[in-house]
């Protein structure tokens, strides 16, 4: 059955001429992608943040319970739909139904879910939504979907097919039009047609630089060379960005019809994929795709007859935040230590062993099947004359909502932060959004309704970056945010250039000074605290001027921003020694409260410093000079006597 | 050990340059960490000196040089996990643990590590036992967790 399966699928609809199907050949797609199927099936999110919250545990509860109950039904890994706190997320499709989608099904949930939907009784407090398909039988009074304020908002390109079909499955990628632009784009036409469809497009590189797509291309391919490259950059390494994670672990096949397009777009007959290290369940993935894409002849020699060679490889990173900057990122794939190069040369002229080179992203790749497909006009009707298409954000932080969306250039940041998220979590005040990762910027209030634009926003000096979108409360301190960032930037930087090596050392110290408390009170320490963050300002421009690359050039980033938009947080930390989110432990202060406190003399015996004194059975005090706010006192307290300023 | 090392060299053919990463990598699957043999026979296999091996290796954060420990322990410092609250997990486990991040204890038990974010954000903050999450951790369950831990492995 597989076999015929397979060749069918590579005569019927991979090398069929016409760009519409037969009649008899949809119907058998149809069983492919589970539309027309006469047993239920069960749909189980799968990715990372799935199986962090859950999902296997779920996936082998739901199989013993079908096993012993509904032998019949059918049960599915699908990606991740996009919301991570609904995860574990579990659809199920009864036959001749639209699909129901519950979230957050542990197993303990999952006998009497099953036992409710199969017996049509269906508990609504953990139903989302229903999707539909035509033909398919309503259910009443169940919100569709894509009108659930959540994905209202968005427009799912990129992510049109995450969480909808199973991505260890080439099959049903097949069935879902999947690899048919790439056998049209290596059967009709040329490396430079290719290039300039894409250039039409007006697609730009997501990962930050916006640089056209098309152009970076062409440019690689106008090199005479007897070799090229391409190197798919799905490293992600920013702290708090899962975006590239949850395409490739959702809808791999469709990276790899990216890549395997835009290798042959540049004449480029080896492509590898640069993943970040630490991600077992992703490399699995990506590479049992690559051996299905492989096994149906869609990479090799001669691919279908087209006289085009391609081999797509897996390579590994190993623990180097820089090697997300294209000229690193080249030298550890050559077996060298991941440090930046001057450009020019750029990598499309002389990058992996001095061969013209060209880097994508993993989003700028996923874009190109569907404008391959559906034509750059049609791409181009998307978001803002200059930024067409959409962009891709892992919303996390404090928002009721978080997870992988995607919206049309143009939407405004609240849009995402007030309808997508759904606003802040527990009836908190909203503080900042925090946008590019480790080296973006802080959008406040005032900010809220710039749109999502290359030009507006590098006119504003923000940087989208790799499309971190972090929501900040009130409960978070903008000085400790910069102090974390700093402090793993500096633990990144490479050491080749001055600035970077010692600037990102330095500012982290001046940050550090101005969060803890100074052990003894001398006149000038303030004046000195000050003087340093005076001097912060300066050495984040110089910085930013003189680093060899983006990792030292953004690296000020957090700090300029944050100090534009609260400096008064800043002013309160030096001067008034105080954290008004209560967040900076160096800077808090205790005082026992004398009528709580029974001089159980529990604090005293445990604190480090020794400094807090009484008699027992009578109540303590804390010598203020000698205490280094460590909290200890506090949580010991069993009388709750110690109050925190 | 050496057969193991040898299986690893066998399948690098050429031995080129750009082949030290994925080795050292394979190297490191296998056995658990870098040992000095087998750096020494990596760079004796691909004619690099053992300095440059070793520079190039400490450069990135993925190497080791010491041997984990039967227990892993990893601790998610993304953005979203640092917002609520995983510092003091850092340091709560330091304590309990004994060693700072990036080392083992000396009876082999546990190895600490901290990581950038493992893409469980919504779930922060998480740490990850021997590939199985925790989510959700609060420092008080944490003293409770490693006695737990360790009193499965010293009665296994």
């Amino acid at each position: 059955m597989m076999e015929d399966l397979k060749a069918f699928l590579i005569d019927k609809v991979l090398l069929f001429e016409s760009d519409t199907l037969s009649p008899e050949t949809e119907k058998i797609l149809q069983q492919v992608r589970r539309e027309k199927t006469d047993k239920p099936v069960i749909y189980i999110s799968s990715g990372t943040s799935s199986v962090i919250a859950g999902s296997e545990k779920t996936y082998s509860t739901v199989e013993s319970y079908i096993k012993e109950n509904i032998p019949s039904a059918e049960l599915v890994r699908v990606g991740c739909t996009g919301p991570t706190n609904f995860n574990p997320l579990v659809c199920i499709q009864i036959p001749g139904k639209n699909k129901l989608f519950f979230r957050n099904i542990t197993e303990e949930k999952v006998e009497p879910l099953l036992n409710g939907v199969f017996h049509n009784d269906i508990s609504e407090d953990d139903l989302v939504g229903q999707t539909g398909t035509r033909g398919f039988e309503l259910w009443s009074g169940i919100p569709f979907m894509d009108e659930l304020p959540f994905f209202s908002g968005q427009k799912r390109i990129v992510l049109g097919n995450c969480g909808c079909y199973d991505p260890e499955n080439i099959e049903e990628y097949i069935a879902r039009g999947g690899y048919r632009a790439y056998i049209k784009a290596i059967r009709h036409y040329t490396f430079d047609e290719v290039c300039t469809i894409i250039e039409k497009s007006g697609l730009r590189g997501r990962s930050g630089g916006g640089f056209l797509t098309g152009l970076k291309w062409k440019n690689a391919l106008n090199t005479s060379s007897n070799a090229r490259y391409l190197i798919c950059n799905a490293k992600e390494s920013d702290p708090g960005a899962f975006t590239d994670r949850t395409i490739l672990e959702s809808d791999p096949h469709r990276l790899i019809e990216g890549i395997a397009i835009a290798s042959y777009a540049i004449g480029a007959s080896n492509a590898i994929v640069f993943i970040r290290a630490g991600a077992g369940h992703t490399r699995n993935r990506l590479q049992k795709a690559i051996d299905q894409a492989k096994d149906y002849g869609l990479f090799g020699h001669n691919i279908f007859s087209s006289g085009y060679n391609l081999d797509i490889v897996i390579r590994k990173e190993s623990g180097a935040f820089v090697c997300g900057e294209e000229t690193a990122l080249i030298n550890t794939l050559a077996g060298k230590r991941g440090m930046p190069q001057l450009k020019p040369p750029y990598p499309t002229t002389s990058g992996l062993f001095g061969k013209p080179t060209v880097i994508n992203n993993v989003e700028t790749l996923m874009n190109v099947p569907l404008i391959m497909q559906n034509g750059p006009e049609w791409f181009r009707s998307m978001g803002t004359p200059n930024s067409p298409g959409t962009k891709v954000f892992a919303v996390a932080g404090k928002g009721r909502m978080s997870g992988v969306v995607e919206v049309e250039m143009g939407t405004t940041i609240r849009t995402i932060l007030e309808d997508i998220a759904d606003g802040i979590r527990d009836g908190k005040e909203f503080k900042a959004v925090q946008l590019g990762g480790a080296s973006g910027s802080f959008i406040t209030r005032e900010n809220l309704d710039i749109q999502i634009d290359f030009d507006i926003l590098k006119e504003m000096e923000i940087g989208m970056g790799a499309g971190g979108f972090v929501i900040i409360d009130e409960n978070t301190c903008m000085v400790d945010l910069v102090r974390y960032y700093m402090e793993y930037i500096r633990k990144e930087s490479c050491g080749k250039c001055i600035p970077c090596r010692e600037g990102t050392g330095r500012m982290l110290e001046i940050l550090e000074s101005v969060i803890r408390k100074p052990l003894n009170e001398e006149s000038g320490t303030t004046l000195e605290r000050f003087k340093g963050v005076m001097q912060l300002e300066t050495i984040a421009s110089v910085m930013k001027d003189t680093s060899l690359c983006g990792l030292g050039q953004t690296a000020p980033n957090p700090f300029i921003s944050a100090l534009k938009n609260f400096r008064d947080e800043f002013e309160e930390h030096i001067f008034d020694r105080k954290c008004r989110a209560n967040v900076c432990r160096g800077l808090r202060s205790f005082s026992i409260d004398v009528d709580k406190c029974t001089g159980c003399t529990a604090c005293s015996a445990k604190c480090p410093v020794n400094a807090i004194y009484g008699t027992r059975l009578q109540p303590f005090f804390i010598v203020e000079e000698k205490c280094i706010g460590c909290g200890v006192c506090f949580d010991i307290c069993k009388f709750s006597a110690i109050n925190v300023k | 050990m050496s057969t193991d090392l040898d299986i690893i060299l066998k399948k690098y053919k050429q031995g080129k340059r750009e082949d030290l990463i994925p080795l050292l990598q394979e190297v490191q699957e296998v056995m658990g960490y870098l040992t000095e043999d087998a750096i020494v026979k990596v760079g004796g296999f691909l004619g690099l000196s053992t300095t440059k091996i070793y520079g190039l290796a400490t450069f990135y954060d993925r190497f080791r040089f010491i041997p984990a420990g039967k227990i892993r322990i990893k601790v998610c410092n993304g953005t979203t996990c640092y917002l609520n609250g995983s510092q003091s997990i850092i340091s709560k486990l330091k304590e309990e643990i004994g060693v700072v991040p990036g080392q083992t204890t000396r009876d082999g038990i546990f190895s600490y590590e901290v990581v950038a974010c493992m893409g469980g954000c919504i779930n922060g903050p998480v740490i990850n036992v021997n590939g199985e999450y925790i989510t959700h951790v609060k420092v008080e369950q944490l003293p409770e967790l490693i006695k737990r831990l360790k009193y499965v492995i010293e009665n296994d």
